[in-house]
This record gives C-alpha cells, structure tokens and sequence, in this order.
C-alpha cells in the first residue's frame, strides 16, 4: 500500500480505549444466569473499534474533508436538483418536539406534527394538482412503486386483469423500469424522437388493451417539455391506461403548470431534490405519491385525515394497497420541505423555477459553441451535452468530468439519458449565481481548448484529488466489501 | 419580495436573457401549451421570515410531548437511547449531508469510507460476509429479503413468525402482492415462534422463513431450532431481522446460519423523529452478494496504489440493469448510515456489551418489579429490553393516567389483534431511570388495584 492511505476507524482501534458515556446502572445487578440459555449468549465480541473521543471527531472531519457538497462547490449534477439546503430547515428538523417524538404516541399528543404534515400533504396537492397526497414512500422509487401499485389495484377493481405492460420513454430515469418490474408489471419502451420528445406515432403502437401505465417525467430527462402531453394523455387514456408523473423534474414548472392539469392520475415527488431536502450522500430522502380523485381509496394505508380541528390516521382504508413503509414516512424530511415551501410561498416557488430555467438556458447557449448539442430548442430546468466533438479527438466525456474536478467543480451527470451518446446532463438550479455559471462556463471552455492542445492533461485528469482515477474493474471483480481484522 | 436563496439580480436577468436572444422568461416557457397553463398563482399560505417561520415551527413543536420532555415506555421497533454529542455534530458537516450519491469517488472518499467502515460493523454485529451501505428502514430491508429469497430459490411462499413486527408484516405482505408471493403467517406460542406449526408449513415450495430476534414481544426466539429444521430444507432461506443492539449481547444469526440478516440501526444515534427517517440495514452471505439490494461499497486502489473506495458490483442496480435490476430501490439512508457509524464507533466493543447487558437489566428489574407489585408479566421467557404486561383495563385509559404523570405509557396490543385486550408492551433502555421505572411499576399497579 502506497503511504498516503487515510487511515481506517478501525486502524486507530486500541484495546481499553472508549469513546462512550452510558449511565451507570443504577439497580441492583441482577443474576440473570438462569434465564438465558448459553447458546445465544454471545461468545466472541463484534470488532467495533475502541477509540476515544477526540480521536473519533478528527476521523470523520478527516472524511468530511475528503467528500465535496454543495456547501462545497458548484454541483450542476443532471437530474438531481443539487440546490442549496436552507439551513433554518436543519434546525427545524432538530427541535424536539420533532425530533424526538415517538410514532406510536397517541395522535392528541402529536398534534403540532400531524399539523406539519397534514398542511404539507394539502401544499402538495396544490402545486401538483393532485386531489389526495400520501407522505408515506420513503424515497422516489418508492414513490413509484407506491404509485404503480395504486395502479394496478385500481385496473385490478375494474376487473381488468390483463393490464400487465407500463410505458416507459427510451431516455428514462432506471428506476422507472425497475419500479414497473417490481410492482409486477412488464417494462415496455417507447421510442423519442428527432427532437427529443416522445414518438406518438410509436406511442400509438405500443398502446394497448394490455397498457397498465405510461410513466412519463415532464420535463423530460433531456430538460424537453413534452409539448404534445394533452395528446399522449387522450391516446393512453382512451386504451384505457393511466399516466404517472415522475416529479424528479418538477423544479421546472411549479407555479407554471401541474400535472394534474395535464392529464397525469398518479405524481410522485423527491422532497430531496425540488424540496430541498439533503441529499445526504445518498439518502435519506422523501417520495411522496399524489393521486386523482378516482384513485384515492388505494393510497397506502394509514391515512391522515382532519376532523374539525383534530389530526388522525384514518386505517379503514379497504381498498387500501397497504402500507409501504412502516410509521408515516420520513418525517425529518417531509419538516424540512414543509419549512422550505413556507419560506417560499407562491411567489417564490414560481420564481424558482423561472430562474432554474433561465440558468439552464443561459449555459446552454454559453457551451454549445465548444460542445455539441443535439436538441437545440429553449430547454427547462437542465440541458444534455452531447462530448462527441471531444471524443474524435481521443478525449471521452468521463476524462472531461474528471478535469472538471481539478477545478473545483462536481462534474455534470454522465452517460445518461441513454438515447444521447457521450451524454453530459447539466442542472444549474436557481440557487447559482451569475458569477459561478460563468466560472464554471469559463473552466468547460478552457478544457474544450485542452482537448485540441493537450488532450493529455485532460485525458489523465483528476490532478489535484486526494486520489486519482480509481481501480472500478479490480473493485468488482475480487470485492473486498468489509475490513477484516489483521 | 425578496427571496435569500435566489441570487439573481435585475442585471443577471437581463445578462442573461440578452445572451439567449430572447426579452422575457416567459419565451422560455413558451412551449407549455396555454391550454395546461396555471392561469393563477398557486394557493399556498403566504411566505414567512426566517425568524417569525422559525417561531411559528417552535410552537407547532412545543405542542408535541416529547421524549426529553417525559420518561418513554414505548419501543415496539423505535426506541429511546443514548445518542453521543457527536454523532449530530459529524453528520453537521455539511461536506457528509449536502453530498449527492458517491458516484465520483475521487471527490467523495470520505463518504464511501464511512459507509466501507458502516459495512464492516453490520457484518461485525451480525457475523454475516456482506452488508449493504442501507436500507430506508428495517421494514422494507426484510420485505426486499422476502423478493430476493423468492427470487434465488425460485419459490413462492414465505412463511413469517407472527412475532414479527406487525407493521414488517403489513410491508412483507404489500410487496408480496405486487411479487405474487403466498405469505403463510406462523402462529406465536408463550411469545415465541410455534415451532411445530412451522415445521408443519415448512416444504419444498417455501422460499423463506421470517423470525424477528429479539421478536417484537421482546422475547429471544430459539434461532438454533430454526436452523435444525431447515437442515431437511436446505433451499429455504432464513431470513432475521434482529434489533442491532441486541445483538451486542446475544449470539448473532450470522451463527445459526442465517441467509440473510436486516434490522433498523435506529437504535444507533438516531432519533425517533416520528419514525423516520430511520436506517435499514441488510447483510447477506458471500453466495448472495451479487442478489443484494442497494448500493455497495468496495475497496480498491486508484492509479498510484493508493487505498480508496468505490461504488460496485453496480449491475445489480436500476441505473444500469433498468427493469432487470435486483431492487429499484436508488436513494437510501446514507446519512443516518453515518450516524448510526459514529455512534457505533464511539459506543465500540466494550460499550456495545455494556449498554446490551444494561437493557436487559433494567428490564429484568422492570419485570422483578411488576410481579412484586402482582402486575402480571405475559411471557416468561428470555427476553432483551421489553416486555408484556397485563394492565387488565383499557391500555390507552392507563397510558392518559401515566401521561399526567409525566410517563408516556407502552405500546396498546390490542391494536393489533383484537384478543390482547390490556396488553401492553413496554420497552426499557438504559436510559431509563430506576425512578422512573418505580414511579411506571406504582402507578400502574394503582392503576390496577
């Protein structure tokens, strides 16, 4: 091993070291050795490390150290909505009336919670135009899956049981098809076409008496608004489908349009993305599923209801698709959205999307000079790049969002969509300044003159990372996914 | 009004139109049709400042009783421990909580490691080979454990302990559904698993078996028995889902030949928070690491040899396999992985013990006390840190006593199944005081006279 290797928690380990406080026990220790059987005493103790206090802090600010986020640096990371997390919405969510409240106390107890969330389901439902919301799914995908189960629990009442196929278009987010399979559907696909929208000729061929769904993100994952949506609706509609909303783009259009008014049955949203929410490196986020009126009585169980001037659950719910996750979803999450849409109001959701929009465009026109842009109309809240110009020159899109890292910035997502070859997917955000578009604009033009210049200096980027290009294939190929003790 | 996340200025606005070649944004949104136009401003509360929303929220809070407020004896699946200082101020570090994915691991180290390091305890607690970087909760962990059984044995039915949690149960089964799985539920006997009634459901079609351990009684389900029975079935799966803490003390399932291990590290430096979000964890056998759910994290070495982590075995996952992906699952819980990360690391090997070994005290003491003041305690046998209690009345009448005394009462039983009337269960953590748990055992036993 090279020398500059960052220690493991578990390489500081020393024998008699604590990093712990538990009270004393404060009752007479018992004899319990009657009543455990020796078989599931345990015999030899987990490798937890044994580290102090001090030496635990420096560990993880040591990580933190080696990790970039948005308080970090610009990060116009396609299709993840990397904005700014407010901070007043952290300290919400660490008030302990909120934070530590436990979620099988009696709802009278719990009432200025069930408010929050009661008033967040109602602001959902309007900015989606949705009827009913449900804050249960614990994250986007699951979201889908809760929505495509509602799906097919309502095909199913209609006594339609040959509803299995779920439409989803070429350039679809991954968990589109893996939900529809999940949820027991078959994932079929349909094509886009020369402008980047969904085909409705091949629309029109793939819809059937077996069509259970069409999932549709709109925007689209190429930032496209799908223009034609009223039409795609009345084709699925009239063969008896359902549409379902992916809300994965819907920092584009709030105030501006709802899927509701465009024919959309079924809405997810990712409170972590257009919500702000923390990503958090991964997670946790918040996925919740909105619905038209005709599909209401299938949302997952239980319900939160207002009865005069009372919250409750409302678990009489008999069409029910059941429950999705236990308790009432990510509550922490679900706190954080509700104080950043009070803290908006209409006024300021409608402007964070004229200006998510507005930076999206501005970029679009400030690169495709040096880069290629296959879909040349105004696009939403992000653009797709396409580094094929580069590639002819040996430098591939990855080598450029490696460069990228050398200047400080969280490279654009790449390779996705599928349907854009050496695709770069760039999402500004409103939250970005003029001066950091233009900084970021500069250094993606600076390395365009690199790839003609010196295509080395770009090809065996990163340079200034506490690591360079990581060993994948050796990664997968003997996984070594735990530490073992020497 | 003036909106503090938005930078745009009169001048960046017009910069910016300038450049695009058009004079207004709403050029730029010229292609939503007009006829799905919203013609009015959306109907929200209007917008508050920083200090009159904060305000505002506090007093929505404050309405809240709250854990810090009173002494809890609620568990049933959340529970109220001892959360270190630093836990909240690592995952603070706004490098960990404003992070995206680790998809570009030379920016994003320190997150892979930490979850490298998350991997490494889960299969430490439960003796497994493999653990994921995360499930969103326990629940969902063992209902995807459920789908990946069916999956591999290419079986259909999975026969689940009605000691298991019932809100798992409620998950296991919802999923089912949309896989098209039979789920036979097991009856319970004195708390634990009927290991007869199992042996009779246990065949060759069964995918699984599902056992809670500690189950959600409390009570420490004979893990070895399960094992032997499924030695004429080697096909099936064992499937537990153990409370971590638990297993600081008791024999981990990884020792009774588990298939596949989940639970909720819940238990480590994360609060309640209404129930989430929580941290499901997942842990598997070497023979299934290439099935598992999620995100893994692997070491490997970057160009100069340098030790570094990435994101792998990535085939398994929606943003490649699409519809053939093991899971859909995309975000999970990295953050309160970390959590749960610094909490085990500052609690660590001989803390683990100690604070298991001092659940179970205090709940034995809880026991000793019921019985001395002739509450009947349910079940007699080993148990962690909660217990069944019959209180005789309404539970809900006695927990409105407690709460006036500053006690926020167990967990009514009989909301789950209507023939537990007056049962109640009741979880005890160190925390608890040996005050408080005397002030719970008085009350209740004026309660019941």
């Amino acid at each position: 091993m090279a020398n500059q290797d960052y220690p493991l928690i578990f390489e500081y380990s020393k024998q008699g070291r604590t990093g712990f406080s538990l009270p004393e026990l404060d009752i007479p220790e018992l004899d319990l050795t009657e009543e455990f059987d020796e078989t599931y005493i345990r015999q030899d103790a987990p490798e937890l490390p044994e580290v102090s206090e001090l030496e635990i802090i420096r560990h993880y600010t040591g990580l933190s150290r080696r990790n970039y986020g948005v308080d970090s640096g610009f990060y116009p990371l396609g299709s993840c909505t990397m904005k700014y997390n407010p901070k007043i919405n952290e300290d919400v969510a660490r008030l302990d009336g909120f934070s530590s409240i436990h979620p099988y106390q009696d709802p009278t107890t719990v009432q200025g919670a069930l408010e929050v969330m009661y008033d967040l389901q109602s602001a959902l439902a309007e900015i989606t135009g949705m009827d009913q919301v449900s804050l249960q799914p614990a994250a986007g995908a699951q979201g889908e899956w809760a929505g495509l189960s509602m799906i097919r629990a309502f095909h199913e009442a209609n006594g339609d049981h040959q509803r299995t196929k779920v439409i989803v278009p070429d350039s679809a987010h991954g968990t589109n098809p893996a939900s529809a399979t999940s949820a027991g559907f078959e994932a079929v696909t349909v094509k886009s076409n020369e402008n980047g929208l969904v085909d409705l000729e091949d629309l029109k061929k793939v819809v059937g008496n077996d069509t259970a769904a069409l999932m549709l993100t709109n925007p689209n994952t190429l930032g496209l608004f799908e223009k034609e949506i009223e039409e795609m609706a009345e084709i699925v509609h009239g063969a008896g489908g359902r549409l379902y909303y992916d809300g994965a783009n819907l920092n584009a259009i709030m105030g501006y349009a709802r899927p509701g008014d465009m024919g959309f049955d079924v809405v997810h949203l990712n409170l972590h993305k257009t919500f702000t929410g923390p990503h958090g490196g991964g997670g946790p986020g918040s996925g919740p599923v909105g619905v038209s009126a005709e599909l209401a009585k299938f949302l997952p169980k239980p319900v939160l209801v207002k009865q005069g001037e009372t919250y409750q659950f409302d678990d009489d719910r008999p069409d029910s698709i059941g429950r999705v996750k236990p308790y009432y979803g990510n509550f922490g999450i679900n706190l954080r959205a509700y104080t950043y849409i009070r803290t908006m109001g209409a006024e300021g959701l409608k402007k964070v999307s004229e200006y998510a929009v507005l930076n999206a465009n501005y970029m679009m026109r400030s690169l495709q000079e040096e880069y290629e842009l296959p879909y040349t109309q105004h696009c939403k809240h992000e653009f797709v790049l396409s580094g094929k110009k580069q590639k002819k020159l040996g430098v591939r899109t990855l080598d450029i969002a490696k460069r990228l890292l050398d200047f400080g910035y969280h490279p654009p997502t790449i390779y996705f969509p599928l349907n854009v070859s050496e695709a770069m997917m760039v999402e500004p955000t409103e939250t970005e300044s003029k001066e950091t578009l233009d900084g970021f604009i500069e250094k993606m033009n600076q390395i365009a003159k690199e790839t003609e210049d010196d295509p080395e200096v770009v090809q065996e980027a990163p340079h200034t990372t506490v690591v360079s290009r990581m060993d994948e294939t050796r990664a997968a190929r003997k996984p070594i996914l735990r530490h073992q003790k020497q | 009004m003036e909106f503090r996340y938005l930078p745009m200025t009169k001048e960046d606005k017009q910069e910016m139109l300038d450049k695009i070649g058009v004079d207004h944004t709403d050029d730029l949104f010229s292609d939503i049709p007009d006829s799905i136009r919203l013609k009015r401003e959306l109907d929200l509360k209007i917008p508050k400042s920083e200090p009159l929303l904060m305000n505002e929220l506090t007093k929505l809070a404050n309405k809240n009783y709250n854990l810090k407020t009173h002494a809890s004896f609620l568990g049933a699946g959340v529970y109220d421990h001892y959360i270190p200082s630093i836990v909240d101020h690592v995952i603070s570090r706004s490098e960990f909580y404003t992070a995206y994915t680790p998809y570009q691991p030379e920016i994003s180290q320190g997150e892979l490691q930490a979850i490298f390091e998350f991997q490494t305890m889960i299969c430490e607690l439960t003796n497994m080979d493999v653990a994921n970087s995360s499930m969103y909760d326990g629940a969902t962990a063992l209902a995807e454990a459920t789908t990946l059984s069916a999956a591999q044995t290419k079986r259909s039915k999975i026969l689940v302990s009605k000691t298991v949690h019932p809100e798992s149960r409620a998950v296991i089964n919802t999923y089912a559904n949309a896989h098209k799985l039979e789920v036979i539920e097991i009856d319970e006997v004195n708390g634990v698993t009927d290991m007869e009634a199992l042996r009779n459901k246990l065949d060759e079609d069964t995918a699984s078996v599902v056992i809670q351990y500690p189950n959600f009684f409390g009570q420490i389900e004979p893990l070895q028995q399960v094992q032997q029975m499924l030695e004429d079935q080697k096909k099936t799966m064992m499937i537990v889902s153990s409370n971590p803490l638990a297993l600081g003390y008791l024999t981990p399932p990884g020792s009774f030949g588990a298939d596949i291990v989940v639970g909720d590290t819940q238990v480590f430096g994360i609060p309640a928070q209404y129930g989430g979000p929580h941290c499901g964890y997942f842990a598997t056998t070497k023979k299934l690491m290439r099935k598992v759910p999620g995100r893994l994290v692997g070491q490997t070495v970057d160009e100069e040899g340098t030790r570094g982590f990435v994101l792998t075995l990535q085939a398994r996952e929606q943003h490649i396999r699409r519809d053939k992906a093991t899971s859909n699952i995309c975000s999970n819980q990295a953050l309160n992985a970390l959590a749960s990360s610094v909490a085990m690391s500052a609690i660590g090997k001989q803390g683990i013990k100690q604070m298991a070994w001092s659940n179970i005290q205090k709940a034995y003491y809880m026991k000793q006390q019921l019985q001395q003041q002739g509450i009947p305690v349910v079940y007699q046998g080993a148990l962690f840190n909660e217990l069944v209690i019959d209180v005789k009345k309404s539970v809900s009448e006695v927990n409105a006593v407690l709460l006036e005394k500053g006690i926020i009462g167990g967990f009514d039983l009989e909301q789950i199944e209507a023939n537990r009337k007056g049962q109640m269960l009741i979880a005890i953590t160190e925390l608890r005081t040996k005050e408080e748990i005397d002030i719970f055992v008085k009350e209740v036993g004026e309660i019941h006279g």
